[in-house]
């Protein structure tokens, strides 16, 4: 083998190499390879600008999203042929005269919280539910598992549609304008993807011997449970969350393109499809602006999805 | 010296599909206070299941303790809640397992996983934990032990690996650790090494240990006491000095005569026990070693000897076996020179020879692997 030469600085170079190493934790190790993701990077850039967008929304939208003036409707945006177009909508209004810009902004508020919170509801549920499954086995692991399948072998959209449309005009479809009840909809019929991949996690966890360890120095199962299983558990629900945000805010435009989501007037990417449907042959923009939203979400959160997966994989590691 | 733990009776069963599996059948054994106590045996002879038994540690389902009784410091184990056995377990008595690459976890520092015993059984706060922990990991031998401390698992060696999880035993100052093969996953030269510092502390910390291994090499020098297991139940118990100059079942003669010597000749071969150890689901009638014994006769395959004390031998000393018994037929054997009737020998290899490739798949498989390279 040839000689490797090195100068001084290199080898101080591998000197802090090995040093800088040796502080990394998994899961900087992890949040180091994620970096070096361009896509992901760009995709958590898009999802930052958004989440922006939305805090500032009473702030930035220039017109209030609902207010109606008939005169104004349908004008295009600033690109379209001129004498349709009004300085005062950017992008054009809808067929009842509302700036489309303005509720652009507003929807993204909503379809972040129908991002965050049914997952957030998603990851509680299904966590607890894989976790004691997984970890208590027998019944325990049968009775929940087999109400698990149920909810799986449904039809998710059916589901959906079934419970929006049952209760969509009750109090509890009424709660913050239809949101709560979104919320546990979509909560309701996508925990059992999670706890499903926690119990098979958990299923070959708790035979190895660190396990078996943790349980030979006294600690009680429920410590087990939270401080030994769930920190290894963590990464693919960490990647499976990441998925289920954008399915999540599809879920809400399908239900409300189809009529049966968030109830207008309260702007949403779905609820604006749905309006603009009615005009789509003559004036495209009320639709496609929404569903560009959508898209460019989409995607971002997708790229994030896919970083995550990468780096937290642990085959990938080296 | 008082005791410090006795077992009476103990049976630990497994129920399978394919039937009962009588893992430990009806052992007993007594440990006074400090005292170290070597238990030995081939794989699948109930060693392990031993251990875990007396923390009840068996998986339930399918394992069950059927009977029996483990007496420790003067409680009944068996006879414990589950808040009252937690109670026991890392704090009165600890366990070291196999193999230290698969029993820290991988996602928590070792200050973390060592300082969870302190936290739970001496109720230390979190920064009393963690500078306990760096005591106790210098006490086991970790260089610069206090920058070490947040790092995890996978930026420590086998060896030292095996040292943080002798840390985490000693950790509440327990009265017996149970070490189960403690050094089969290492290489000989830390094997040396690990084995050393568990009987300094032992010692150091007056703490009964008991040594669960396959290698009659491993307790030579460590343990006051050896006791060997076969099929489930105990065959021979002996001081180790007394085993090992004196030894009194065709069993350990056959251990013995698997180890390689130093001073013996350089051409001679090492003598294996042909066959394997017994179906446990229906173990043989009589003694459990006479299908592999090749001083067997017909009373073995009969009747079942018990555990007894043997004719010229030191008080303690007792062997299960019909030969070396009062008026047997191996009291004056010399194992070293007599290796039994060959015409049995040759009996045993063809009946060897005739068994079902899949059980000698098996019994293969469950021997440990080979130790890895460093």
């Amino acid at each position: 083998m040839a000689t490797i030469t090195t100068s001084p600085g290199q080898t101080r170079a591998l000197e802090l190499n090995i040093l800088a190493r040796k502080q990394r934790s998994l899961w900087r190790d992890a949040w180091f390879r994620l970096r070096r993701n361009r896509a992901a990077m760009v995709g958590l850039g898009v999802v930052a600008v958004f989440v922006v967008i939305a805090i500032l929304a009473p702030f930035l939208a220039p017109r209030d999203p609902i207010q109606q003036t008939t005169a104004n409707a349908l004008a295009d945006p600033f690109w379209g042929s001129p004498q349709y177009t009004n300085p005062e909508y950017p992008l054009g209004s809808d067929q009842l005269g509302r700036d489309i810009l303005s509720r652009l902004i507003w929807s993204t508020r909503v379809s972040l919280w129908v991002g965050f919170i049914p997952v957030s509801l998603i990851f509680l549920i299904g966590v607890s539910v894989g976790m004691l499954a997984g970890y208590n086995g027998g019944w325990v692991d049968n009775l929940l598992m087999r109400i698990t399948d149920v909810i799986y072998a449904f039809p998710d959209l059916l589901f959906l549609f079934i419970i929006m449309a049952m209760l969509r005009n009750t109090a509890a479809g009424n709660l913050g304008g239809g949101l709560v009840l979104m919320f546990v909809a979509i909560a309701l019929v996508n925990w059992v993807g999670m706890a499903r991949l926690v119990r098979g996690q958990v299923l070959s966890l708790k035979e190895r011997e660190f396990i078996e360890a943790a349980r030979a120095i006294g600690a009680k199962p429920r410590r087990i449970m939270v401080r030994h299983l769930f920190p290894n558990v963590l990464a693919p629900v960490i990647v499976s969350v990441a998925f289920g945000i954008p399915s999540a805010m599809l879920a809400e435009a399908t239900l409300s393109f189809f009529g049966i989501g968030i109830k207008p007037p309260t702007p949403t990417w779905g609820v604006m499809i749905n309006e603009g449907f009615v005009v789509f042959s003559t004036t495209p923009w009320p639709v496609l602006l929404p569903a560009l939203c959508i898209s460019i979400v989409m995607l971002a959160f997708t790229f994030v999805g896919d970083g995550l997966r990468d780096a937290l994989d642990p085959r990938m590691k080296t | 010296m008082p005791e410090l733990l006795a077992v009476r009776d103990l049976h630990t069963q497994f129920f399978t599909r394919d039937g009962v599996v009588r893992a430990v059948d009806g052992v007993s054994f007594e440990l006074a206070a400090g005292e170290t106590l070597g238990l030995v045996g081939e794989s699948g002879c109930g060693k392990t299941v031993t251990a875990l038994s007396l923390m009840r540690l068996i998986p339930m389902p399918p394992g069950r303790i059927v009977k029996g009784a483990i007496m420790f410091d003067g409680q009944d184990v068996l006879k414990m809640d589950d808040d009252e056995v937690r109670g026991i377990r890392g704090n009165n008595i600890a366990m070291i397992f196999q193999d230290p690459m698969t029993s820290l976890n991988p996602v928590l520092t070792i200050s973390r996983q060592i300082s969870e015993a302190l936290e739970l059984h001496l109720k230390m706060d979190r920064s009393e934990a963690r500078k306990r922990t760096i005591e106790l990991l210098e006490l086991v031998g970790i260089p610069s032990a206090k920058k070490r401390v947040d790092d995890y698992p996978h930026q420590f060696s086998g060896g030292m690996r095996q040292r943080v999880m002798i840390a985490m035993a000693l950790s509440c100052n327990p009265k017996l650790i149970l070490a189960d093969e403690p050094t089969t996953a290492l290489d000989v030269t830390i094997q040396a090494q690990i084995l050393e510092l568990l009987k300094g502390l032992a010692k150091e910390f007056r703490t009964a240990f008991i040594l669960i291994t396959h290698d009659l090499g491993v307790v030579a020098g460590m343990t006051q006491r050896i006791h060997v297991m076969y099929g489930g139940k105990i065959v021979e118990k002996a001081d180790t000095g007394e085993l090992f100059a004196n030894p009194k079942m065709p069993y350990t003669w056959g251990l013995l005569r698997s180890i390689p010597r130093l001073d013996e000749h350089r051409k001679s071969k090492l003598l294996p026990i042909e066959g394997l150890p017994p179906d446990l689901i229906a173990p043989p009638p009589g003694c459990r070693f006479e299908p592999r014994c090749q001083y067997r006769r017909d009373i073995c395959r009969e009747q079942e000897p018990e555990l007894k004390h043997i004719p010229n031998a030191k008080s303690d000393h007792e062997a299960r076996c019909w030969g070396t018994q009062e008026g047997g037929w191996l009291v004056t054997t010399d194992w070293r020179r007599e290796i039994g009737d060959t015409r049995v020998l040759e009996e045993i290899k063809q009946e060897v020879a005739q068994l079902p490739a899949e059980a000698v798949r098996a019994a293969e498989a469950e021997t440990p692997p080979p130790p890895p390279t460093p």
